[in-house]
Parts: structure tokens; sequence; C-alpha cells
């Protein structure tokens, strides 16, 4: 008889959710774009549920993971951090995946991995500049959707210098710098340079090692990946499920633990 | 049933009790009292009999006791940037007569306005939650607390005498770090922080009281140089000569000799505590340590403190013997606290590494006061040790050799945003642990004495991180 197990990953911005068969096989997911706190978790549960036709009762073992992951009391039979989550999902894409790199809703992870386990991470500061956040706050400033972003960038002829410190003062300078009538695209993607200068001297102190994989929602945007890949001199690849590596490990783990239940 | 205290810790906390009630007594006859850097040479002071308070532990104590927020911010309203050391910050506002106090309720004859946000659920003899008329949990009157406000003694003791001022006297925080008596010249030795320097030549100032300032150069070499020894050398004379001006009496060398050896079993006894944090499992939380740093500082030169460690080492001997810890929870991982503690969060930070089993036992604070010395020169070569004056080489080999002998699996750092020269140097010093030891290290932000600086949802989740990397790294291994 198989297996299915739960990934529920409840991140500051989105819940997602993985079911898998086996430990193997993706048999359902789900997103929805709120997170902790809100009914995100809740809807994405149920349309994980409703994708395969499934109940909670089906599932062996429910694993939560993300910033809320301890808002799931009563629904997850255990909890994990997003750290090693996003490691055992980014190893499962990719066996041989030796540095992950995940830019959160609120906080950014470079995560050092041996033979598809976190040995080491680092994690950012108290800090939104270089974080999802901060492209959300530059999207609303620029009057682009997040998701418009990479694809802006990609028609820039120049590059703009926008500051890596702070978010209050990036967008005072993308402010200022609509203001002299400078090109969106271009201020775009000197935004992404602002990002990838964070995230790389944070991905540099763990010792950046091939395959490396980016996970998580802004992964999707092939700007920060460029500008990233530039900034620290090695290719990165990205899934289509970049958004559900959290999940998908979460789920794995899941799967670990019912089979040692099992024993 | 109540926590059992061991005699040593009942021994350690009377020293400093002490230390505070003949500062104010000593006050009260109209002796002087000063106040000292928690590494200023304390033999000096003690050859001297004088009385001296130390800033940086009783900063610790107000930030524990909550009252970190409303001090700094007072600080901040006197025109100090929030970037500057939190411990200073309160200092700063102390000296400039500021303090923390609980709202007097005018209506009444007596008492405070109770914060309705604080206090513990009441319950009923059954132990269930009492609930009100709203269905919510009724709070237990006993637990409650006033809201703080901030007060100035200076305003409070222009008043004419009466009632008023009788009972904003009493108003003030009743614990001792609050109750501190203002200080008549001040004692500064930059080796524990350069920030030092600025911030009593700030109360020197404020106060119009006399500095005696020993400077200490950082020190590059892996042992302080020769030169620099000779130039300290020669500002501990001129701290005695500046001494014998303050207080009008001739250095008494007997008793010198005599402060010097107590500080020398001080410092013994203190290192053989914290050397028991080798045993599995260690025989306390290394947490313990930050507490008793608080005799290390203010009563080093004293014979009470050397008893009193000396009595906390028997405890501990028979705890080893025994099998027995007073950590309350099973210890599983071991990792080493670098760092200052958040005071103002202790329980925040202590609960995920409860829940998850992580016992402190290293911390870096053993090599750093536990010094011995035979002579002058020596004890010069001593004070030029503390963890932001020495280099990054010395740094790291202390580091290492306390994870090596505590056998630690992990290091937890804090990035402490009050104190940059420690912090900034952490980055680097982490990626050393890691390549040196085969460790995971993790970082995260907080502060000293502003509790505005430490997330506790960031914390948790970089402390789970911590421990899922341990146990990784223990399943390989076995």
């Amino acid at each position: 008889m198989s297996i299915y197990t739960l990934g529920i990953d409840v991140g500051s911005t989105a819940s997602k959710c993985i079911m898998l068969q086996d430990g193997r096989e993706i048999v359902s997911k789900s997103l929805i774009d709120v997170g902790a706190g809100t009914s995100g978790p809740a809807r994405a549960i149920e349309a994980v549920l409703a994708g395969a036709g499934m109940t909670r009762e089906d599932m062996t073992f429910t694993l939560a993971t993300g910033y809320g992951r301890n808002s799931l009391e009563g629904i997850a039979d255990a909890q994990m951090s997003e750290l090693s989550c996003h490691a055992k999902g980014a190893a499962f894409l990719y066996p041989d995946v030796r540095t992950v790199i995940d830019i959160g809703g609120q906080d950014v992870k470079a995560m050092h991995i041996e033979n598809g386990a976190m040995v080491n991470f680092q994690m950012n500061d108290k800090c939104a500049a270089g974080t999802g956040r901060f492209l959300d706050v530059m999207a609303r400033v620029l009057e682009v959707r997040t998701d418009e972003l990479g694809t802006l960038a990609a028609q820039s002829t120049k590059r703009v210098a926008i500051s890596s410190t702070c978010t209050v003062f990036a967008e005072s300078e993308v402010i200022s710098q609509l203001a002299q009538g400078t090109d969106k695209r271009d201020i775009i993607k000197g935004i992404h340079y602002s990002v990838a200068n964070r995230v790389s001297g944070l991905v540099n102190r763990i010792g950046v090692q091939d395959r490396v994989v980016m996970t998580g929602g802004v992964a999707q945007n092939k700007g920060i990946v460029s500008a990233l890949e530039e900034s620290l001199g090695h290719i990165i690849y990205t899934s289509p499920l970049t958004q559900y590596v959290g999940a998908l490990g979460a789920a794995l783990f899941a799967y670990q633990k019912a089979l040692k239940m099992k024993q | 049933m109540a926590k059992q205290v061991s005699p040593g810790v009942l021994a350690l906390r009377k020293v400093v009790d002490d230390v505070y009630a003949d500062a104010r007594k000593a006050k009260a006859e109209g002796k002087l009292v000063g106040w000292s850097s928690s590494k200023f040479p304390c033999e000096l002071a003690e050859a001297f009999d004088l009385n001296v308070m130390y800033p940086e532990n009783q900063a610790a104590g107000i930030a524990a006791n909550r009252d970190g927020e409303i001090m700094c911010q007072a600080a901040e309203d006197l025109g100090f940037d929030n970037d500057i050391c939190g411990y200073a910050r309160i200092s700063l506002a102390y000296a400039a007569g500021k303090r923390a106090a609980r709202k007097i309720d005018w209506s009444k004859e007596d008492g405070y306005v109770i914060n309705p946000a604080t206090g513990k659920p009441l319950k009923d003899e059954n132990g269930n939650v009492v609930l009100d008329e709203n269905g919510k949990p009724k709070k237990d009157p006993k637990t409650q607390t006033p809201f703080i406000v901030l007060e100035d003694i200076h305003e409070i003791e222009a008043l004419p005498e009466g009632r008023e001022k009788e009972r904003r006297r009493e108003s003030i925080q009743p614990y001792r770090q609050m109750r501190m008596p203002q200080p008549d010249f001040v004692l500064c030795c930059n080796n524990i922080c350069n920030c030092m320097t600025k911030w009593y030549e700030n109360i020197a100032r404020m106060c119009n009281i006399p500095l005696i300032m020993i400077d200490i150069p950082y020190n590059n070499t892996m042992d302080p140089n020769p030169e620099n020894v000779r130039y300290i050398r020669a500002q501990f004379d001129n701290a005695i000569r500046q001494l014998e001006e303050l207080t009008g009496k001739k250095f008494d060398e007997k008793k010198f000799e005599h402060a010097c050896a107590q500080a020398n079993r001080t410092a013994q006894n203190w290192l053989k505590v914290c050397d028991y944090l080798q045993y599995k499992p260690a025989p306390m939380s290394g947490f313990d340590l930050f507490n008793h740093m608080a005799d290390v500082v203010t009563a080093r030169g004293k014979k009470e403190a050397a008893d009193a460690f000396e009595l906390l080492a028997v405890d501990l001997e028979q705890n080893i013997k025994d099998g027995t810890s007073t950590l309350p929870f099973p210890e599983q991982y071991r990792v080493m606290f670098e760092g200052i503690p958040c005071w103002p969060k202790l329980p925040n930070l202590f609960k995920p590494l409860k829940a998850n089993g992580v016992n402190v036992t290293a911390v870096v604070y053993a090599p750093a006061f536990g010094f011995v010395y035979n002579n002058m020169d020596e004890m010069v070569s001593a004070y030029c040790k503390a963890p932001n004056s020495v280099s990054i080489e010395k740094g790291v080999e202390w580091r290492e050799g306390i994870c090596r002998a505590n056998k630690v699996e992990g290091v937890l750092v804090h990035y402490n945003r009050s104190c940059k020269p420690w912090s900034g140097y952490m980055a680097e010093m982490q990626r050393r642990f890691t390549a040196d030891l085969g460790i995971p290290c993790v970082g995260f932000d907080g502060d000293q004495a502003d509790p505005r600086n430490f997330n506790e949802a960031q914390y948790e989740t970089r402390v789970q991180g911590l421990v899922e990397a341990m146990q990784i790294r223990k399943e390989t291994m076995e």
C-alpha cells in the first residue's frame, strides 16, 4: 500500500503544499498567495487535498515548515525549519547540489549541502534589503507587477546603480531616478544587481560550490538569477517547481518520518 | 516546589548584593563611590579601600529587568545616537539622573497604576484558569506590575521636602541596579572596548568628576608587545598617583598585594568552574556563567568572591561525581554561545535551546576574565587581553581551544547591534570555526540591552536550523 505524505510551507507571503506518494511522486500541489497569519495555509491544504481527491486522514505524515510552521498545531505531525526543507527539496531535484540559495519574502538563506543534507547555512541580518519584500516594494514604486520585473530587466540597455544597504533608501533612490526620467527597465536592472550584491555577500560567506541551485519564488525572476550568476561567477539552476521546494522538502522529511513510524 | 539553589550560587548572589549595599552605605556616609569599567585593574581601587560600582554589570541588570528600552530611549532623548552601545546608553541616561520608575497613582494615598497587560492568568484551587465575563482569562493581581515611566532624580531632589518628594523617590524601581549611587569619580580602562573612552569621558563631564584613564592599545601580536607593557605600566603608576590625590591617602602596598592575591584566587576558581563545562553532561548551563560574571566583574579582588567561587566549584564537583546537572533539561547538544546574551530577552533566548536539548557549554568569558599573574608586568599583560583588544588570531585560538575542550557540536553567534567591534570580526571567526572545527556556525541578530533589535521568530528559525545541521552531522559521524 502506498504512503502519502504532505509537506506544508507556510511562508511570510505565500502558503505552499506538496503531496507525495511513497516519497517519490508528486501527486498534488497547491499555492495560495498569502502566508502566515492569514487564511492561506488552510486554503492551500484544502486545495492540495482536493487536487488529489484525498482527505487529511489519508496522509500518513504531515510536516510543516516556513515562518508560520508553528501555527499548524493539530494539522501537522511535526515541524522543521525551512532551511533543512529547502535543502532537502533541492537535493531531490538536483542530487549533486552543493549550494542552495533561497530568497524568501523576508529572509535570504544560503545553505551548504553535503550528500543531500544541509551542514551549514547563513541567513540575512535584520534588514529587508535583498529579500522578496524588497522587490515587492520596488515593483510598487515602479507601478509594475513583481512577476514582470524579469522580463522588463531583459529589455534594459544600461544599468542604474541602486543602493543595496536599505530598502527605504533604495526606494528613495528609485523615486529620484524616476523623477529624473530614467527608463524603468534600467532601474529594474539596477534593482536586480542591488539584490544580487547583497545576496552574493551572504552566499560567499558559506563558500560557493557547484552545483548551485536557487529555490523560492524569487528564482522565477530571470533578471535576479542572471545578476546573481554574474556576481557569484557560477551557473545557477532553477526548477519549474522553485516555489514548492520548501514544501517538497517537508513532504520528503514527512516520508522519512512515516517510514520510521512503520518500523 | 521551589527550585533548589546551591550554596555556591547563594554565596555568589550575596557577594554582589553586598557590593551594592556597601556602596550605598558608603555614599550615605559621605564617602567616595566610583564607577569603573569592567576590566579596569580593580586591585588599585582595592588598595585604597574604595567602593566601586560597575556600569556594564549594572546595565546588564537593568536590561534583564526589562528597563533597557526606557533607559536607552532616555539617552537618545539626551542626544546620544541609537547606534551607540546599549550598555553605554543605559549608563549615560543613569549618570544624567534618569531612572525607570513605577507610575504613581496620585488619586490614592499610596500605590501605583497597574499595567493591565502584565500578570499571569489567575487559577482556581483546582489549577484551572479563571475566566472573566467576556470569556477571557482573568489576571492574577499578585503577578501584575505597574506601568514604568521615566523619572529624574535631579527633579525629585529639587522638590521641597514632603509626601510628593517621598513618593517619587520610592517609585524608582526597587532592584539594586536602579538604586546604584551616583559616582564621585570614574575609572576607565578601554581594554574591554574602545567605546569606553568616550562613554566615561561623557560621565566625567556630565557629573563634573575626575576620570582616571588607562589606555590599552589593540594587540596586533599574539602576546602583548613589551613596549605596550611599559606604556601601560607607566599609566598604572600615574593612576596610583591620581588615586592618592583623590583619596588623600598613600598607596598601601600591603592592601594592594592582598587584593592581587584575592583576584588571582577568584580567577583560578572561576577558571575551575568554567572548566567543569568540559564534562558530559555538563554539571550546569553555560548561561549560568553569564550570571556569575556579575561576581567576576564587581568583586574580583575580594576574598568573598574567591570563597564563593570555591564553594560553587565544590557544588559542581559533587554534580559531576553524581552525574547530575542543574541544567533543567537533558543535554542532547553542546554549543558555544558567542557574544554577550540579549539580556532583555533571556527567556526567549533560552526557550528554543531548552526545547531542542541544547546546552551552552562554551563561552569566551572564561579566558577573558580568568587571568592569573605573578608580578606587576604580568598583571599589566593580563589587562591587555580582553575580547575586543586581542588580535583575531588570539581570539580564534581562545575560542577554538574552548570549543575543543568543551566538546561543542555547533556555534551560535550573537551579532550584537550594541557591540560593533565584537560583531564586526565575527563573520571571519565564524568562517574559521567552520573550516577548523568542521561544525555548523549560525548567526542571529540581537542586542545586549536594547530589546528593539531582537526578533524572536528569526532567532527560533536559526536555532532550529542549527539543531538540524548538528543532528545531520551526528548521524553522519555515527
